[in-house]
């Protein structure tokens, strides 16, 4: 992957890939292909935030899917009771499991580690118990059926086509904020914390505010995730927002590789690809998925694409060389 | 001259142990103030009373007159105080140049909106912290390691670019622990060059702990000495030399029943 060093064959390599994936949908008809790209792009919106809390400021959250669960909510009963537009109802569920990556935030003020990990976990299980159990609202394990598909102007996204475009924005987005986060004061500031929070006082960083800035970013993220799911399955039930969920989508982080982008990416494809080849053997899917998981623990801890393989100068801006930085108008660009 | 640190009384006890204990010391501005005493004897301990990493049991705290006993460690790093660690604390992973940038004010009170919408203001104000930290690497002698990491540089070097980041957060006060443990002579004489640039050329102050009393002696305009958590002298290079208490601390003559006076 060395060539992707150089900017302008990074940009090609780009343009490519968003043509293959442009016209993707042309080539392969079959739905069920179709289907298993928009799990992925559900699942790098997921991976790549959460990789912004356990990757980046080093915060370990069980909890991930809670936020999902949280956004798919807030966006289906906006949307089937009070007949919200799908994008307002998609900014809702973002500020909403903002809100709440706010509310679990407040306790790393105290907490690290195992200990974070509990509370984290216990709040995706108080989510879910709510979910399950204030039935007048979320009607229960029986789940919100019919919920609406997105409309722009009068036209109706519907269809696996159209929801797949519209998945393809919402990463370019996302990946496109994350990219700017990590790459700036910001993101230095949460890795100084995750590598050691007493050094990162020492330079005047507050760790607290960018493990908050983490987790309300991420939850705002998988609010999004959340929204985009329940009006593309159109039918939403605790049972998609558990536990497993939140380990599958932590998964993907560390097997991507924790701190970087382009590993949460991979690892949301690989994650979601392989189940889905295994099918065929469905007794010993999970086995063989497990298994898999160990090996590659074992013989590639760091992930498939690792932080170190993170570009090494953050500004992309060279001290010395910045005065008569003629290039550097091409070396600042962040993407 | 203006006082610009003073501790009163400072106290902390961990359990049983009294670690510092009831330590008034004063620094005044522009003087190399240095801190000895053997193993053990709370010097690290009181730079965690001034740094804010531990808050004193009784005592108080004052930086240019202003009580700074209840700041946290950012507040204070913000009031101007730096300080680099005994056991190096570099942030490894990362490389020399963001090793100094990260502890630049302007760059982690980025926005998070203002990261996300970048432009022509934010890119000006990250040129301008690099150019600030540009400075630093030159006086610290590692322009030409910016892009290295952290943790690929030799011992003594790591040193420096401790020193160096604890000067990017512009600090009007740098505490240094043990800034030449761990180096040779000529990495000590290129340390005690680049503390005279602190002080003489970029107008800060230095309070440091040092064991090599060769280093200390020549370096120092006035040395506190601590004892088993409490000041047992404070002078001139010359007068600690010749001070018998301090003496006896040093060849361990002290009996711990006659520590009571
Ligand atoms: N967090 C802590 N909890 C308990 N005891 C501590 C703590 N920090 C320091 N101490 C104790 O306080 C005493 C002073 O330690 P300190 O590290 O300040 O010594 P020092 O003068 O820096 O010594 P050295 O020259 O070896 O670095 C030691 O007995 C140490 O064990
Ligand atoms: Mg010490």
């Amino acid at each position: 992957m060395k060539f992707l060093n150089d900017p302008k064959k990074k940009k090609i390599a780009y343009l490519v890939l968003l043509v293959l994936l442009a016209v993707f949908p042309f080539v392969i008809t079959n739905s069920y292909y179709l289907h298993v790209c928009i799990s992925i792009g559900v699942y790098i919106l997921l991976a790549t935030s959460l990789n912004l809390v356990t990757g980046f400021a080093g915060q370990l959250s069980l909890g991930h899917a809670a936020f999902y669960g949280i956004g798919a909510y807030v966006g289906a009963l906006l949307m089937l009771n009070f007949d919200v537009n799908f994008f307002l109802a998609m900014i809702a569920s973002a500020v909403v499991s903002g809100l709440f990556g706010l509310l679990l935030g407040l306790p790393t003020l105290r907490l690290r580690g195992d200990y974070l990990a509990i509370v984290t976990l216990g709040f995706g299980e108080i989510v879910r118990l709510v979910f399950v159990n204030w039935a007048e609202v979320t009607r229960g394990p029986l789940g919100l059926p019919g919920i609406p598909s997105p409309s722009i102007f009068g036209f109706e996204i519907s269809g696996r086509t159209a929801f797949y475009y519209l998945v393809i924005v919402l990463v370019l987005i996302t990946l496109f904020v994350m990219s700017r986060i990590v790459n700036s004061g910001v993101g230095m500031a949460m890795q100084t914390v995750k590598i050691d929070e007493i050094a990162a006082e020492s330079i005047g960083i507050y760790p607290i505010k960018y493990k908050l800035i983490a987790f309300v970013v991420a939850a705002a993220f998988a609010g999004i995730a959340g929204c985009y799911y329940a009006s593309y399955i159109a039918y939403i039930s605790p049972t998609t927002f558990v536990y497993n969920t939140s380990v599958t989508i932590l998964a993907m982080v560390v097997l991507g590789g924790l701190g970087s982008i382009p590993g949460s990416i991979i690892g949301a494809c690989i994650l979601t690809l392989v189940p889905e080849l295994l099918r065929f053997m469905s007794d010993y899917r999970m086995l063989i998925f497990g298994a898999l998981m160990v090996f590659m623990m074992i013989f590639r801890p760091e992930g498939f694409w690792g932080a170190s393989k993170r570009v090494k100068n953050i500004y992309k801006i060279k001290a010395g060389g910045a005065k008569n930085g003629s290039d550097s108008g091409d070396n600042q660009r962040h993407d | 001259m203006a006082q610009i640190l003073e501790t009163i009384n400072a106290t902390i006890k961990f359990g049983g142990l009294t670690a510092v204990n009831s330590v008034s010391i004063t620094q005044e501005e522009g003087e190399i103030l240095s801190l000895i005493g053997p193993n053990g004897a709370g010097k690290t301990t009181l730079f965690n009373l001034l740094t804010g990493v531990y808050r004193p049991t009784e005592g108080n705290i004052k930086f240019y007159g202003e009580e700074i006993t209840g700041l946290k460690p950012h507040e204070r790093v913000a009031k101007g105080i730096s300080r680099t660690f005994q056991n190096i604390r570099l942030f490894h992973e990362m490389t020399v140049l963001e090793n100094l940038l990260i502890a630049n004010p302007d760059c982690h009170r980025e926005g998070i909106w203002e990261a996300v919408l970048g432009g022509g203001k934010l890119r000006r104000k990250r040129q301008q912290g690099v150019e600030e930290c540009e400075d630093i690497l030159r006086a610290i002698g590692l322009l030409d390691k910016q892009e290295e990491l952290a943790t690929n540089l030799p011992y003594g070097k790591q040193r420096l670019l401790e020193i160096g980041r604890a000067l990017a957060t512009n600090p009007k006060l740098v505490l240094l622990d043990e800034p030449g443990a761990g180096m040779n002579s000529v990495e000590k004489e290129e340390l005690s060059r680049l503390i005279h640039y602190i002080t003489d050329d970029m107008k800060k102050n230095v309070l440091l702990i040092e064991h090599d009393m060769k280093f200390v002696m020549g370096i120092s305009d006035r040395i506190v000495v601590l004892d088993h958590g409490e000041k047992i002298a404070e002078g001139k290079p010359e007068e600690i030399q010749s001070n018998p208490l301090v003496i006896e601390a040093y060849l361990g003559k002290g009996i711990p029943e006659d520590e009571d006076d």
